[in-house]
C-alpha cells in the first residue's frame, strides 16, 4: 500500500482543464472531454428518457415537478437582480387565465394560447409590479405575496372566467407524449439559456444590481428598465408554466392562484442552491416526487416533508448544487510519478 | 477665461430634516478645469456631489450641465450624460473578478456607441482600461475577485469604473482616503494625465499637500456653505479658512 502512495500522487481534474478564465478550456483527452460534458449531458439525456421507461403515474409527477421546475427558475431569475418574490402562483395564475379564457371562449388551440399567455403574461407581470421595483427585499416580496391573492379574491367575488367553478372541457395537447416533451424540453432550454445569460454581460448588469444599485446607476444603467426586463422574463416563464398546466389538466380554476405555487418554487431554490439556476431545477426535482412518494403516509406526510426540508436546509445550507459543484471542482484523480 | 463653461451650480440648497447640509451654493467650471473641493469633516463636500449626479435631490437650486438643466434627474441619466463619479467608501462588485467590474459601465447605452461598448469587445476594453490604471495585464491582478484585493488597487478599480464611462466630468471623493503614501504616489500622476488631456475634473480631498499640485482652483466649504474660493495660496490665506480648519485663537486671561 504504501509503495502505491509513493508512486502515485493526486491531482485536481480541472487544474489542467481551465485556463485563466473559467470560460477557456484546454482539452488533453477523452476522459477531460467526458468530465466536461457528462455532467452537463447526463440530466438532459435522464430527463428526456424519463417519460419512456416510467409508469403512467410518475411520468404525471414528473410533468408537475418540471411545472415547478419552471416556477423555481423564474423565481431564481428575479431573486439574481435582487427581486425576491414570494408570488410565483400570480405568474402561473395570469398564464393559466390567459390560455384557459383563449381556449374557453374562442376554442382556440395550445399552438396560439400558449405563446400568448406567456408574452401577454409577462407584459402583465411586468407592468402590474413596475410601480413597486423601487422595493427593496422583505417590501417587495410582501407586495408579491399579496397579488395572487388579491386575483383568486376578485374572480371569486365577481364570478368573472368562471368563478369558483373555474373554465372546464378545454382543448388538449393533440398528443399526450407532446405535452409532457413539451414542458421537459422548455424547462431544459429556459436552464440552460439562464445560466448562460447570468454569466454574459447581460446577467453581469442583473447581479451587480442585486449587490449594489448605487453603484450600478452611477455607471449609467437605468436599473429600473432592467429590473422590468427581468420582471418580463421571469413573469413569461411562469406564465408559460401556467398556461401549459390549463391545457394539460383542461382545467383552469382559483387554485392556480394558490399558495402552493408561491412556497414551493423557493423551497426548491433554497434547497439547491439558489443563484445557479441548477440548484432550483435540481430542488424541484426532488422535493415534488419527495412529497409524492410520501403521499401513501396519509396524515403525516406533510409533516414529515417539513422535517425532511428542515434537516436538509441545515445540514446543507448552502444548498445541494453549491455543494456538488464544490466537490466536482475537487475532482481529482492519481497520477503516476516516477 | 479659456473655454466655455461646462458646470454651473446656482444656489444649491438641501436640508435633511432640520441638519442644513448645503446653503446656496453657487460656482461655475470651465472645460477642462481643475477644481479643488476642500473643508472640515461634514461641511458637506459629499452631498454636494450627491447633489450634482442626481443621488440626492436638492430642495431648492440649480444644476446645469452643457447648458442643461439636470437638477432632480435620475442618477443614472446624469452618468449617461458624461457626470462620472467615485465613491468616498468604494462601492465594487466584490465576488466579481476586477476587470468584470468595467463590463457593468462598458454595458450602459453611453459606451455603446464607442469602442469597448459592444459584445464581445468589452472584456479586452475592460483589460486596457485596467492596464492603464496600473493593473499589470500579464500578472494575475486584473482577473482576481475584486474582494479579494488591497484597498490602494479598489480606490483605483473604482477610479477605472468612473473612467469606463469616457466621462466629460470626473467627480473624485476623496480618492486617496485610506491610501498608503506610495499608492497615492502612483494614482497622482493618472489624474494629472487625464487632467492634461483635458478631462475637466473635480476633486475632493483631505490631503492638501497632493490635492494643491494638481488642482487650478480650490472652493472651501464648511456647515454646508462655501467660505472662500481662488488659488490655493490665496484660499488659504482667507480668516475664514484658517478659523474652520484651525479654530479661532483665544485670548486666555
Amino acid at each position: 500500500m504504501a509503495e502505491v502512495e509513493a508512486r502515485y500522487r493526486k491531482k485536481r481534474l480541472d487544474r489542467g482543464i481551465k485556463a485563466r478564465a473559467d470560460t477557456i478550456f484546454a482539452i488533453a483527452s477523452y476522459r477531460e472531454i467526458l468530465y466536461l460534458i457528462l455532467p452537463r449531458a447526463l440530466p438532459v439525456i435522464i430527463l428526456l428518457s424519463l417519460p419512456l421507461v416510467l409508469p403512467s403515474y410518475w411520468g404525471k409527477v414528473l410533468v408537475y415537478a418540471c411545472i415547478y421546475g419552471l416556477l423555481a427558475l423564474s423565481w431564481d431569475f428575479l431573486a439574481s437582480c435582487g427581486l425576491f418574490s414570494l408570488g410565483q402562483a400570480f405568474f402561473l395564475g395570469i398564464g393559466a387565465y390567459i390560455a384557459g379564457a383563449l381556449s374557453y371562449y374562442f376554442h382556440w388551440s395550445p399552438v396560439i394560447t400558449l405563446p400568448i399567455a406567456t408574452i401577454g403574461g409577462g407584459v402583465i407581470s411586468a407592468a402590474l409590479l413596475s410601480p413597486v421595483i423601487r422595493l427593496r427585499g422583505v417590501y417587495f416580496a410582501m407586495v408579491t405575496l399579496m397579488l395572487p391573492m388579491l386575483f383568486m379574491k376578485m374572480i371569486e367575488t365577481t364570478g368573472l372566467l368562471g368563478g369558483t367553478h373555474g373554465l372546464s372541457a378545454l382543448k388538449p395537447f393533440p398528443k399526450g407524449w407532446a405535452g409532457t416533451y413539451l414542458v421537459i424540453g422548455l424547462f431544459l432550454v429556459c436552464l440552460f439559456i439562464f445560466r448562460r445569460i447570468i454569466n454574459e454581460d447581460y446577467g453581469l448588469v442583473l447581479r451587480a444590481i442585486r449587490d449594489d444599485d448605487r453603484a450600478v446607476m452611477s455607471a449609467a444603467i437605468n436599473i429600473y428598465w432592467r429590473k422590468i426586463q427581468a420582471l418580463f422574463v421571469a413573469g413569461a416563464v411562469g406564465s408559460f408554466a401556467g398556461a401549459f398546466m390549463t391545457h394539460h389538466y383542461q382545467f383552469v380554476g382559483m387554485s392556480a392562484f394558490a399558495l402552493d405555487y408561491s412556497i414551493l418554487p423557493v423551497a426548491a431554490a433554497a434547497l439547491g442552491g439558489p443563484g445557479t439556476f441548477a440548484g432550483a431545477a435540481l430542488g424541484s426535482m426532488i422535493l415534488v416526487p419527495l412529497s409524492e412518494a410520501l403521499r401513501a403516509l396519509g396524515g403525516m406526510r406533510i409533516a414529515i416533508y417539513c422535517v425532511i426540508l428542515i434537516l436538509s436546509v441545515i445540514a446543507l445550507p448552502e444548498g445541494i448544487f453549491h455543494y456538488i459543484e464544490r466537490k466536482y471542482h475537487q475532482f481529482e484523480r492519481l497520477v503516476r510519478v516516477g | 477665461m479659456e473655454g466655455n463653461t461646462i458646470l454651473k451650480i446656482e444656489k444649491l440648497s438641501k436640508h435633511f430634516g432640520g441638519v442644513q447640509a448645503m446653503l446656496d451654493v453657487s460656482f461655475s467650471l470651465r472645460q477642462g478645469e481643475f477644481l479643488g473641493i476642500i473643508g472640515p469633516n461634514g461641511s458637506g463636500k459629499t452631498t454636494l456631489v450627491n447633489l450634482i449626479t442626481g443621488f440626492v435631490k436638492p430642495n431648492s437650486g440649480k444644476v446645469i450641465y452643457q447648458g442643461k438643466d439636470i437638477t432632480g434627474k435620475m442618477p443614472y441619466t446624469i452618468a449617461g450624460l458624461g457626470i462620472a463619479r467615485t465613491f468616498q467608501m468604494v462601492r465594487l462588485f466584490y465576488n466579481l473578478p476586477a476587470y468584470k467590474n468595467l463590463i457593468i459601465p462598458l454595458c450602459s447605452s453611453r459606451v455603446k456607441k464607442l469602442r469597448g461598448g459592444k459584445y464581445g469587445e468589452r472584456d479586452d476594453v475592460a483589460v486596457d482600461l485596467l492596464d492603464d490604471m496600473g493593473f499589470e495585464r500579464d500578472s494575475f491582478v486584473p482577473y482576481k475577485l475584486a474582494g479579494s484585493l488591497p484597498h490602494g488597487y479598489l480606490k483605483r478599480l473604482d477610479l477605472a469604473r468612473a473612467m469606463a464611462l469616457r466621462p466629460d466630468l470626473l467627480i473624485l471623493d476623496e480618492l486617496f482616503s485610506g491610501m498608503a503614501m506610495s499608492e497615492v504616489a502612483s494614482t497622482l500622476p493618472l489624474i494629472e494625465k487625464f487632467h492634461e488631456e483635458g478631462l475637466t475634473i473635480i476633486m475632493i480631498e483631505h490631503r492638501l499637500k497632493e490635492l494643491f499640485r494638481v488642482v487650478d482652483r480650490v472652493m472651501v466649504l464648511n456647515y454646508g456653505q462655501k467660505i472662500a474660493e481662488g488659488s490655493p495660496e490665496e484660499v488659504m490665506g482667507t480668516e475664514d479658512v484658517k478659523k474652520a480648519y484651525l479654530g479661532i485663537e483665544v485670548e486666555i486671561t
